[in-house]
């Protein structure tokens, strides 16, 4: 039997004032008509309390496009969880702010796109950066703790000790780089986002002289590129294990991005309970534990270290969900991996950024 | 690395950090940013205890009242994976 979850990430809303060419959500972007009610939203987070959830993320989108976070944010402090608020900063006011901190959000995660103005408010296809600076200033008034929040890629990957200090500058006390993993928008943009091993090989010395010299004061997360290791990474410590989604629209999935593994068939909570849909349902069983597992994961020791890797991963480069996840160097299809290395890292050509955006 | 701490070091719970007691594990938990502890017992007691005003070695001797064979370097070997977790801090 499955353990009971420890986290919700609850994706308020697809909509977003930011349109960053990596964003995690889906490409097929949940419209504001087919969103959850404020009714619907307050069930799911008593049903994840009872499940055994302890921390709520708001995120999105941008969740402070939902008029009702106030209320949200104040049900899951009742419930007695942790509340994080992740957020591009934008419409983030000091009252806004305070009003929230005061029903009870425990921490802010800010989205920051590059080090500089320019660079931040290119990828993000807005000016954002000064309301972000703003933002960060608002949430260290407040003396709530702040973790800034980057993704890494080609286009900002040289700029990894400017992002470092500016997350200092911000008074974060954490910050999370992660280099981009590629579904949904970011699979579209690759050519234009995966890094270089030369740009890899300049930005991991400096993530650890950084780690070193901040330890105790901001801690800095790096996330792989993994597409360039020689092992995949422990996606979500396992399927259906430690934390559950629940999309906008309400349906509820094992990991993000778990809509482009389209055999999957994904429960709705307008139809079933938190409960049933975790413990029992086929798609949060699918690929929960090791039996599951083909060669060479099946036999291999390392898969109780990284779990086999990422099942939307190695959908989208093998056709089947089940299979070891490409990037790893015992999967056969690992080849499918290097080709796209070797012509998408330093294209001939550059094709343009698709920018994010509702249809 | 799991930093070493002194028995006069005062440890206290770090900004941000949230302590409750889970209805639905039946264990005390430690709620942060980066993630969630379920604490045993011991543990528990230790972590109520950590007030920026006790030390290592105060918490101790309030501990030895309640249990039995209870040493200052346990208390201090696991204030130590606290600190690691991010969970405490210490001065002094």
């Amino acid at each position: 039997m499955a353990e009971a979850p420890f986290g919700l990430l609850a994706e308020l809303t697809h909509r977003c004032p930011l349109q960053c060419g990596y964003c995690s959500n889906p490409v097929e972007l949940v419209r504001r008509d087919a969103e959850l009610s404020t009714e619907d939203w307050l069930r799911v987070f008593d049903q994840a309390r009872a499940l055994g959830a302890l921390q709520i993320h708001l995120s999105g989108g941008e969740p402070l496009l939902r008029p009702d976070l106030p209320e949200l944010v104040a049900h899951a402090n009742s419930l007695g969880c942790y509340v994080n608020l992740v957020t591009s900063g934008v419409g983030l006011s000091r009252d806004r702010l305070r009003d929230l901190a005061s029903r009870g959000v425990d921490h802010v995660q800010l989205s920051l796109q590059d080090a500089t103005r320019a660079g931040n408010d290119r990828i993000a296809g807005i000016k954002a950066f000064d309301r972000k600076v703003q933002a960060a200033s608002f949430v260290r008034e407040e003396g709530l703790p702040l973790t800034v929040n980057t993704v890494l890629h080609r286009q900002n990957l040289d700029n990894i000790a400017g992002l470092i200090a500016m997350a200092e500058e911000m008074g974060a006390e954490r910050l999370e780089l992660a280099n981009t993993q590629y579904y949904g928008w970011a699979l579209r943009n690759r050519a234009v986002l995966l890094p270089t091993r030369a740009q890899l090989a300049h930005a991991g010395p400096v993530v650890a002289a950084a780690q070193d010299r901040l330890r105790g004061r901001m801690e800095i997360v790096y996330v792989i590129a993994d597409y360039h290791e020689a092992h995949p990474k422990p996606c979500m410590y396992g399927w259906g294990a430690r934390q559950l989604t629940v999309a906008p629209n309400g349906d509820v999935l094992p990991c993000p991005a778990a809509t482009v593994i389209s055999s999957l068939r994904i429960e709705n909570v307008r139809e079933a309970s938190l409960h049933d849909i975790w413990y029992s349902s086929p798609s949060f069983n699918a690929f929960r534990g090791f039996d599951w597992m083909q060669d060479p994961c099946r036999s291999c020791p390392r898969k109780e270290v990284d779990f086999g890797g990422c099942r939307c991963q190695a959908f989208q480069l093998t056709g089947d969900a089940a299979a070891t996840d490409p990037v790893c160097s015992l999967s056969p299809d690992r080849s499918t991996v290097d080709l796209i290395l070797a012509t998408e890292m330093a294209p001939a050509e550059v094709p343009a950024m698709a920018m994010r955006k509702m249809r | 690395m799991t930093p070493v701490v002194a028995l006069d070091a005062v440890p206290r719970i770090r900004r941000g950090v949230k302590c409750t007691y889970d209805q639905i594990r039946a264990a005390h938990v430690v709620l942060f940013p980066e993630g969630v502890l379920v604490l045993n017992e011991t543990a528990a007691s230790v972590v109520s205890l950590c007030d920026g005003t006790r030390s290592v070695g105060d918490i101790a001797l309030a501990l030895g009242d309640e249990y039995d064979g209870v040493e200052p370097e346990d208390i201090a070997g696991l204030v130590a994976r606290l600190v690691d977790r991010r969970v405490v801090d210490v001065d002094g």
